[in-house]
């Protein structure tokens, strides 16, 4: 098969004469601007998601390094970076720590870098924003799916390549407007990603401010999601090979798709109420602002009359779909990750792909328990708890059939497999942990602790990402044609796992002990005298221990970046275009493919996950392979 | 390259791509409206008793805009149909029509936004409220149109067809109703004096708006629905212009594209004038 | 179920599969139809606003019967145009699929929505 692949080259684009004036230019020599800042090619519109995501991904982790300093220190100027901050934020941001003195002597003078608490408001504002909407749903929705999906349903390219291109530059742009509101008078919005109003609102005395800058950005990226979505759908639907059922669709391709439609419909909501909020920053109106409110001592001037759960409602309309945007994906590379090293079909492929539409479904009718304390009536917050226990329920049928597939595989270790590993009990725990906050009785104690923050991280973190990084490792090769070093990726797994667990497992426990989330001072203020009043020295200590893990952590990662840019001309080497011996068709093109992905239109006989079947030549069956009986002998490449 | 099924049909789902992708943007912009819709019955809901504002806008208008977008629909099926059935001319001119159609709306939405905008509520110190359009021509007082709401210098204010409410309501209640408008205070308003024209002097007058969206949660619910509202009409005017227009040459190359990018572009102003079948009765009637 | 299938459904269930010049022509008039109606309904629905049907249907001042008069005779006019002008009671099965889940999630939002808040100290129902 690979020797065909020289042969042919596009035979299959002339059959429409009438179609040459639609800018059908592949032929010609694309401008630097065209191959990669314009380009419609999925695949480089794919990596380049991926680039500025994996960016995004990293700025968000320094944000949170420094806050995490605030926490073990709080009052101390940063090191490294305090000086640097303080001369291009300026002292309302970052603040100078008191003289030294002793006996009236100044004994040392204090050191400029200290965090104030607009400063901590801002970073965790946007660390949260950064990470949900400018890193993890690129990176698993932009950036894998529209690198592999249209590649593992034998399509060319996406339906509507222009609007591909086009929902990138959204996606740009509005990380742009994001980062931009650092350096706005007021910094950027400080109300949480959540951005509950009135706060919100009231947050800044001017505008346009951190949170207008904010809200725009929102709708860029908004717009991004929803023509991405329209074009993946559309894409699933209609671009499928010949013979790809949907039942023969890769798990991966099924998650993109729920995903999709989780984005499509989730998302219009919060662009509505983002047009609300913005309406209240810029025109005064009164959409979340309730009358009678009152900021900093003095009647508000705002007519008043709103509703500020109307904000938390259609937030949180999206906002929990929106976290299974961010699991999906990366349940469905853990999956074709776990079926190639196990070299076994996966345990249970229909329910799973049943278990994603029933999860897709329900996190629709969920959201109201991240609202639990606002004092909705016992009836529909025991309708909120009933589906939230529905919900885990498909979620659980996942991971289940994902632990059962490994059973008597003959596994192999390589690093996507070990980071695919660990998303399963990662998951687990961030899931299982997740039950106690959908119970409104025990959500009480635990709403706004560092409960929920240790909940949802094991889930994107540990979760998420180490499915994300098991991509990377995997899908690697398609790209540049060369392997990432496997030592080095064991290591940078190691340490990840370990710093991760030590950084989240504690904030557990602080929770418990009742430590809320969003406290500038890491809960100092709260330090109690007994065990009775307040938190005791040992849970507030514990942020030191959390901190030096949030930096180790950070640590770990210089491996992976490292591993990452020296491979790409210095990894070993593929030796053909199918080097994890993968069923999917997404190896049965060159590496990397060309435009137009597939040399001849393909045709698919077989499920996804057809290894280790008996009798035949080697321990997989790609899904193109005709049948035994009907094209003689089966060829392999 | 050649994207499958650009143009003709997929044989299993017998759509073209274009036919998938319009669907599921309506689909998406149905949950758009279906949150603004939410959001107005709860802000409406959430409104002190009697305090929601009716008949605040001119039904005559709301009505001859409703007639208008149902007779550019009509046009646009035509047109779709017409093109169907190998006319292009036909097509041509109902299309204009439906462009007509979009223009006259939106002239008609503009003089009901410029009378919101000439509609003042202005509390005078003595505690009495004057409500009214202002006559800008014996008017010398510089009065803003937009926030913030705010008078400097000297002058004289001119309200016509003013309507004065004597007391100022001091109790909370009384306040949190006058928040919503006038029409809360209709008892008081019988009793109160129609006087042809009122003139205030800058000196007097405590605190004002104008009937924009920052006036009560009424306004502003109106003016985002209806503005959204009318970016669709506009974008689909654009879009209808440019297939109509500049776009034409396709269908001499390429009719069943031609004709399938008018109906596309016919679904998004179909979903724009289902919107505004819902928006007239929820904002002018109820 | 075919054999017993009327004229009139059989004309739609064709053009379904085949949007012809015959059969497009055919449904020139219905068109025009359909926008008179839509046209009649607007008149309607103004009509209706002004009359207080809470004076004589059941329920009294309790049930709002000219919002519900209103929204009856809207979702009317919008079957009529999501129906035959968006051609939607001849669609594929594919779309119909799509917004069923539309319209489930739409109604799920406006309906938890208001009921969730029905308890709240924000909604001055009491007032
Ligand atoms: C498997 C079953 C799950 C259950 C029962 C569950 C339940 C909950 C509940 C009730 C809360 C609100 C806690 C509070 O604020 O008091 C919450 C918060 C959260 N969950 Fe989950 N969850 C589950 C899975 C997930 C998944 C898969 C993700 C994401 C990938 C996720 C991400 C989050 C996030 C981001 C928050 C915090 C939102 C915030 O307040 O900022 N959860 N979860
Ligand atoms: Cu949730």
């Amino acid at each position: 098969m690979d020797s065909a692949h020289s042969a042919h080259s596009h035979t299959h684009a002339h059959d429409h004469d009438h179609d040459h004036d639609h800018g059908h230019d592949e032929h010609h020599e694309l401008g630097f601007w065209q191959k990669y800042i314009f380009s419609t090619d999925h695949k480089v519109i794919g990596v380049q998601y991926g680039i500025t995501a994996l960016l995004f991904l990293f700025f968000g982790f320094v944000l949170m390094m420094m806050m995490r300093w605030q926490l073990a220190y709080p009052g101390h100027a940063m090191p490294i970076v305090g000086k640097f901050l303080y001369k291009i934020l300026g002292p309302s941001m970052v603040g100078v720590e008191p003289d030294q003195m002793v006996n009236g002597v100044m004994v040392a003078k204090g050191n400029p870098g200290v965090m104030m608490p607009d400063l901590y408001n801002s970073f965790g504002a946007m660390h949260g924003t950064i990470m949900v909407f400018l890193a993890i749903v690129p990176l698993a929705f932009g950036a894998f799916g529209n690198f592999v999906t249209p590649l593992q349903i034998g399509a060319p390219d996406m339906t509507f390549p222009r609007v591909n291109m086009v929902s990138y530059q959204f996606y740009f742009w509005g990380g742009v407007i994001m980062l931009a509101s650092f350096f706005i008078p007021g910094g950027a919005a400080k109300s949480g990603w959540t951005s509950y109003s009135p706060l919100a609102t009231v947050a800044d005395a001017h505008v346009p401010n951190g949170q207008t800058f904010w809200i725009i950005g929102m709708v860029f990226l908004i717009t991004s999601s929803l023509l991405g979505a329209v074009n993946f759908i559309t894409t699933i639907i209609q671009l499928r090979a010949k013979g790809l059922s949907w039942m023969r669709l890769p798990f991966f391709v099924w998650a993109q798709f729920v995903t999709a439609f989780l984005l499509l419909l989730a998302f219009p909501p919060l662009e509505a109420a983002g047009v609300l909020q913005l309406m209240d920053n810029l025109l005064g109106t009164s959409f979340f602002l309730p009358t009678g409110l009152v900021v900093a001592g003095q009647a508000s001037v705002v007519s008043g009359g709103g509703s500020p759960l109307l904000w938390q409602h259609l937030f949180w309309f999206l906002g929990h779909p929106e976290v299974y945007v961010l699991i999906l994906p990366a349940m469905g590379i853990v999956t074709e990750i776990i079926a190639n090293n196990t070299r076994k079909p996966i345990w249970g492929y229909r329910s799973m792909v049943y278990a994603a539409m029933v999860i897709g479904f329900l996190s629709f009718i969920v959201w109201a328990h991240h609202m639990y304390l606002t004092g909705m009536g016992t009836r529909i917050a025991t309708f909120f708890q009933t589906t939230t226990m529905m919900i885990s329920i498909p979620s659980v049928i996942i991971l289940t059939a994902l632990f059962i597939s490994l059973w008597g595989g003959s596994i192999r270790f390589n690093t996507p497999m070990l980071f695919a590993l660990a998303f399963l009990p990662m998951f687990g725990i961030g899931g299982l942990t997740g039950l106690p906050l959908g119970f409104n009785a025990s959500d009480i104690h635990l709403h706004d602790t560092y409960y929920v923050i240790a909940h949802f991280h094991y889930i994107v973190a540990p979760g998420t990402i180490f499915g994300l990084f098991a991509g990377i490792y995997y899908w690697y090769p398609k790209i540049t044609g060369r392997f990432m070093s496997e030592t080095w990726g064991k290591v940078h797994f190691t340490l990840s796992f370990i710093f991760m667990n030590l950084l989240f497992m504690p904030m557990f426990i602080q929770g418990m002990e009742g430590m809320s989330r969003r406290m500038y001072d890491g809960g100092t203020f709260y330090l109690g005298t007994d065990q009775v009043h307040g938190l005791s020295n040992w849970v507030i200590g514990l942020n030191r221990n959390i901190s030096m893990a949030a930096w180790a952590l950070g640590l770990a990662q210089i491996p992976f970046i490292v591993n990452f840019f020296y491979s790409i001309n210095n990894g070993k080497k593929i030796t053909n275009d199918n080097p994890w011996g993968a069923t999917t068709l997404e190896w049965q093109t060159p590496t990397p493919p060309p435009h137009g992905n597939f040399e001849k239109p393909i045709e698919v006989f077989r499920g996804p996950y057809e290894y280790s079947v008996p009798g035949h030549v080697t321990d997989y069956t790609t899904q193109n392979e005709p049948d035994k009986h009907s094209h003689g002998n089966p060829v392999r490449s | 390259m050649e994207i499958p099924y650009a143009v003709k049909p997929r044989p299993d789902t017998g759509l073209y791509n274009a036919k998938v992708g319009i669907w599921l943007f309506l689909a998406s912009e149905v949950m758009l409206f279906g949150a603004l819709f939410s959001s107005y019955i709860l802000l409406r809901v959430g409104a002190p008793a009697g305090t929601w504002p009716h008949h605040w806008l001119n039904v005559i208008l709301g009505m001859i805009n409703t007639i208008v977008l149902i007779a550019s629909s009509v046009t646009v099926v035509l047109s779709w149909a017409s093109l169907k059935m190998g006319q292009f001319g036909r097509y041509r001119v109902f299309q204009a029509i439906t462009l007509l159609c979009a223009l006259t709306f939106m002239l008609i939405k503009s003089f009901e936004y410029r009378d919101k905008f000439n509609h003042y509520e202005f509390q005078l110190k003595d505690g009495s409220v004057v409500d009214g359009h202002v006559d800008w021509e014996k008017t010398t007082a510089k009065v803003p149109k937009w926030i913030p709401f705010k008078l400097s210098g000297e002058g004289k204010i001119v309200v016509e067809h003013a309507n004065v409410i004597s007391k100022y309501p001091t109790t909370a209640e009384n306040h949190a109703q006058l928040m919503e408008g006038p029409a809360p205070l209709s008892k008081e308003a019988k009793e109160a004096e129609e006087r042809p024209e009122k003139e205030i002097e800058v000196s007097q007058v405590k605190a004002f708006s104008n009937y924009g969206p920052w006036h009560n949660t009424y306004t502003a619910i109106y003016f985002t629905l209806t503005g959204l509202h009318a970016l669709h009409v506009v974008g689909g005017a654009i879009v209808i212009f440019m297939i109509w227009g500049p776009l034409a040459g396709v269908y001499r190359k390429d009719p069943v594209r031609y004709t399938n990018r008018v109906e596309v572009s016919g679904l998004f102003w179909h979903l724009v004038d289902l919107v505004w079948i819902f928006l007239f009765p929820v904002l002018y009637l109820l | 179920m075919s054999n017993s299938m009327q004229h009139a459904e059989h004309s739609v269930a064709h053009d379904d599969h085949d949007h012809s010049a015959e059969e497009v022509r055919k449904h020139v008039n219905r068109y025009l139809l359909i926008g008179l109606a839509l046209m009649i309904g607007t008149g309607l629905t103004v009509w209706a606003a002004f009359i207080d049907f809470g004076k004589f249907l059941p329920g009294g001042e309790s049930v709002n019967w000219n919002v519900i008069v209103a929204l009856i005779i809207a979702c009317a006019k919008g079957f009529l145009v999501v129906g035959f002008f968006m051609h939607l009671i001849s669609e594929k099965k594919m779309i119909y699929s799509v917004l069923a889940f539309t319209v489930f999630f739409f109604a799920a939002l406006m309906y938890l929505t208001i009921w969730s808040m029905e308890h709240s100290n924000i909604v001055h129902l009491q007032q």
